[in-house]
């Protein structure tokens, strides 16, 4: 069963078509990358998803049922804009955004209290939100984020204003909470994150849905039939069917190649020729990075 | 619906809990009977330890002699006018009364007063009575009048005002009692309107600048918020409307019982009075007092409920308005452009209120403005002590109440879309524009 689903959801505001037909499945138990240029309208989306807003049409669904005011347990959700009350104490704070979400009162406080013993964060418990850090109150809103247990959590950018060690801290958590069964939505510029923590990604641009699927899937589909090959002794290969895209001296005899094929012929044609022409010391597809992919893909769209 | 009440109880609390709350509620019922008690105080002090000013008195007609009063002290000095001068001006005294030798009394001009600084008008007009009274006195032995047939022709009237009500009792009411109640009830009702207004937005631009409203509003909706946060706060005026209540009624007691006022004997002979009809006149207090007291206790529950009513209604019609401001704007300096046509209708109801509202309370420019939803809280309180047909009291009601559904309704839509835009220009052209929006 698919965690979420988005079928044709399309929203418009006044002066423009902020999602265009959009559709998304999201399995469960996963890490989606969610990602977009500024203003591609994944904000849009995260807030159709959230019901802070409503699609002008296209549906929705959450493991299975339409979604319904009755799922905003289910879902947590941390805003890129991070805020709190300023001047509430943490504990408070904590149990209010709780009881919000539909917790009693008594697992409020004791779900707070756990979280915060989690994080070593229990002596602030008493502190005004405005007397703490960034970071610290960063991890205040990651605890309010996720302390209802919800099924699904969707984190806009959530490691902007972490150091790196807090950045890891949450990083962990957010495996933590896979493993548990939790599925998360993240939102992010970030290409290293995704590279490292998503298992499903898509790609927004311009209201519209550009790609998605598994993060393998998607760099097999991008693979571009090129390798890198360090080599001994400079070397050509016939021009019909290979590009030789880039050619450099390291060392001495030494050289690093880029080679294209033109064809759809298997990797060990190229091995073959080469050893023919060259002493091979390394061969390497190269697969691009979801950093190129994503360039790629926005550059070719505001192309059109 | 929990989730309203919980909304409610945060904003309640979060103020309630302030120092700010206890410091203002406890304070403000003791600190402005004080403060006024300490002016009436130096005023009673002034007034008696004032030092007798001496006037010289130069009275070239003769006609003249003045009488010394507590705060004047006049000399009778000799001519000519230079030499006069000369001598007030070295010497300290308060000023120089010249009275000129042709005075005729038929026409009396040019008499002048000399000071060294400006007087205050009241001590020109107590120097101005005495030769009046004098030249009056001239003028009857003139003509021949005899001052005790004029003493006799002098009547004093005080006209008793008295209700017929329906069922035929006899309300006795003073004027001028109505008058300040509804003058205090009008004043009241405008500052609470302000005062909460303003805490309403000053609470929505501060969830918006902070960002936390997007976390709020993913687990309410906007409306919810909304409405809790006007409640909430409601509901922080009421109480400290009713601690203020049973603080100044403490208070005026202690004064009361300081001055030597027994509140209980006096309600007592008012019972008594309303009784019988008449009012019988009890050893400690004056029948003045006693009237308007009668007519205070009279009023009392009409007065109360009412003012709760468009204390409620008033506040939740201008509230909710001025959430949709705080949604529109990021900082309480944007908001002065939208502020106008709020404070407009206020007004023109506060200054109504003055100008005819109170002298004329059944006129139709008071009608109109006690009906119309948002002048009717701070008109009708203006109108309620003198007495409102039902008809017109239900009129006014429905149509605050009608009121305040269709602002709450046209701020609910401006609001769920501003508390989520930020660093937008905004104008009433942009505020239609999401009041037109759909969901």
């Amino acid at each position: 069963m698919e965690a979420l689903t988005v079928n044709q959801v399309t929203k418009r505001y006044t002066n423009h078509l902020a999602l265009d037909q959009v559709s998304l499945s999201i399995p469960k138990q996963t890490i989606f990358g969610l990602l977009g240029p500024n203003g591609a309208g994944k904000t849009t989306l995260i807030r159709i998803i959230n019901q802070i807003i409503n699609a002008d049409s296209g549906k929705i669904t959450l493991f299975g049922e339409p979604l319904e005011p009755k799922h905003i347990g289910t879902i947590g959700y941390l805003p890129e804009e991070r805020g709190l009350y300023k001047k509430l104490k943490v504990g408070e704070q904590l149990i209010y955004l709780a009881q919000l979400k539909g917790l009693s009162r008594k697992d409020a406080i004791e779900k707070s209290k756990a979280w915060i013993k989690k994080f070593e964060i229990a002596d602030w418990w008493n502190k005004k939100v405005e007397d703490l850090s960034k970071g610290m109150a960063q991890k205040v809103q990651f605890i309010s984020t996720v302390m209802h247990e919800p099924r699904l959590i969707i984190l806009d950018e959530p490691f902007s204003g972490f150091d790196p060690v807090n950045a890891k801290l949450i990083t962990d958590e957010i495996l933590e909470l896979k493993e548990k069964g939790c599925t998360i939505i993240f939102s992010t510029h970030r290409m290293e994150t995704v590279e490292d923590l998503c298992d499903h990604i898509a790609l927004i641009n311009k209201s519209q849905k550009i790609l998605e699927g598994s993060k393998k899937q998607v760099k097999e589909t991008y693979r571009s039939n090129t390798f890198t090959v360090e080599h001994k002794g400079a070397f050509s290969l016939p021009s019909d069917t290979y590009e030789l895209v880039e050619q450099k001296n390291t060392e001495d005899t030494y050289f690093k190649s880029t080679v294209r094929m033109k064809g759809s012929e298997s990797p060990n044609r190229l091995i073959r020729d080469l050893t023919e022409v060259t002493e091979v010391h390394s061969f390497v597809e190269k697969i691009p990075t979801m950093s190129e992919i994503f360039i790629t893909l926005v550059k070719g769209g505001s192309d059109e | 619906m929990n989730k309203i009440l919980l909304i409610i109880q945060r904003e309640f609390l979060n103020r309630v809990q302030k120092k700010s709350f206890l410091i203002a509620t406890i304070l403000l019922p003791l600190v402005f009977p004080a403060l006024m008690a300490i002016l009436i105080y130096v005023f009673i002090q002034q007034q008696e330890n004032a030092k007798q000013e001496v006037v010289d008195v130069l009275d070239e007609s003769g006609l003249f002699t003045f009488e010394d009063s507590k705060k004047y002290k006049y000399i009778e000095i000799s001519g000519p006018l230079e030499k006069a001068k000369t001598v007030y001006q070295e010497g300290d005294h308060f000023a120089l009364l010249v009275i000129p030798k042709e005075l005729e009394i038929s026409k009396p001009e040019g008499i002048s007063m000399f000071t060294k600084i400006n007087p205050s008008p009241s001590a020109i007009e107590s120097i101005e009575d005495q030769i009046e009274t004098q030249i009056r006195d001239q003028k009857l032995s003139d003509y021949k009048i005899d001052k005790q047939v004029l003493e006799n022709l002098k009547t004093n009237v005080s006209i008793n005002s008295i209700n017929l009500s329906d069922d035929g009792k006899e309300k006795s009411s003073d004027t001028k009692v109505l008058f300040g109640l509804g003058f205090g009830a009008g004043i009241l009702i405008y500052m609470f309107i302000f005062i909460y207004g303003m805490q309403i937005m000053q609470g929505v631009i501060e969830e918006k600048t902070s960002k936390v409203v997007e976390v709020i509003v993913s687990s309410v909706r906007p409306f919810q918020l909304m409405m809790g946060k006007i409640v909430g706060i409601a509901s922080v005026g009421l109480l400290q409307f009713v601690i203020w209540i049973v603080l100044i009624g403490v208070v005026s007691t202690a004064i009361f019982a300081m001055f030597g006022i027994d509140v209980n004997a006096q309600q007592q002979a008012i019972m008594e009075a309303n009784q019988t009809g008449s009012f019988a006149s009890s050893g400690a207090a004056s029948p003045e007092m006693q009237k308007m007291l009668g007519v205070l206790s009279d009023k009392f529950l009409m007065m109360a409920s009412s003012f709760l009513f468009y204390f409620l209604g008033g506040y939740l019609l201008y509230g909710s308005l001025f959430a949709a401001v705080g949604s529109a704007v990021d900082s309480p300096s944007e908001a002065q452009q939208f502020m106008l046509p709020i404070t407009i209708p206020l007004l023109v109801a506060y200054f109504g209120l003055f100008t005819f509202i109170l002298n004329d309370p059944h006129g139709s420019g008071s009608f109109w403005l006690s009906v119309i939803p948002f002048t009717s809280p701070i008109a009708m309180m203006g109108r309620i002590p003198f007495g409102v047909p039902w008809p017109e009291l239900l009129l006014s009601m429905a149509l605050l109440i009608g009121g305040f559904i269709f602002t709450t309704w046209i701020a609910g839509r401006i609001y769920r879309v501003g508390i989520l835009m930020h660093g937008t220009k905004v104008n009433y052209k942009v505020l239609t524009k999401w009041f037109m929006m759909k969901g």
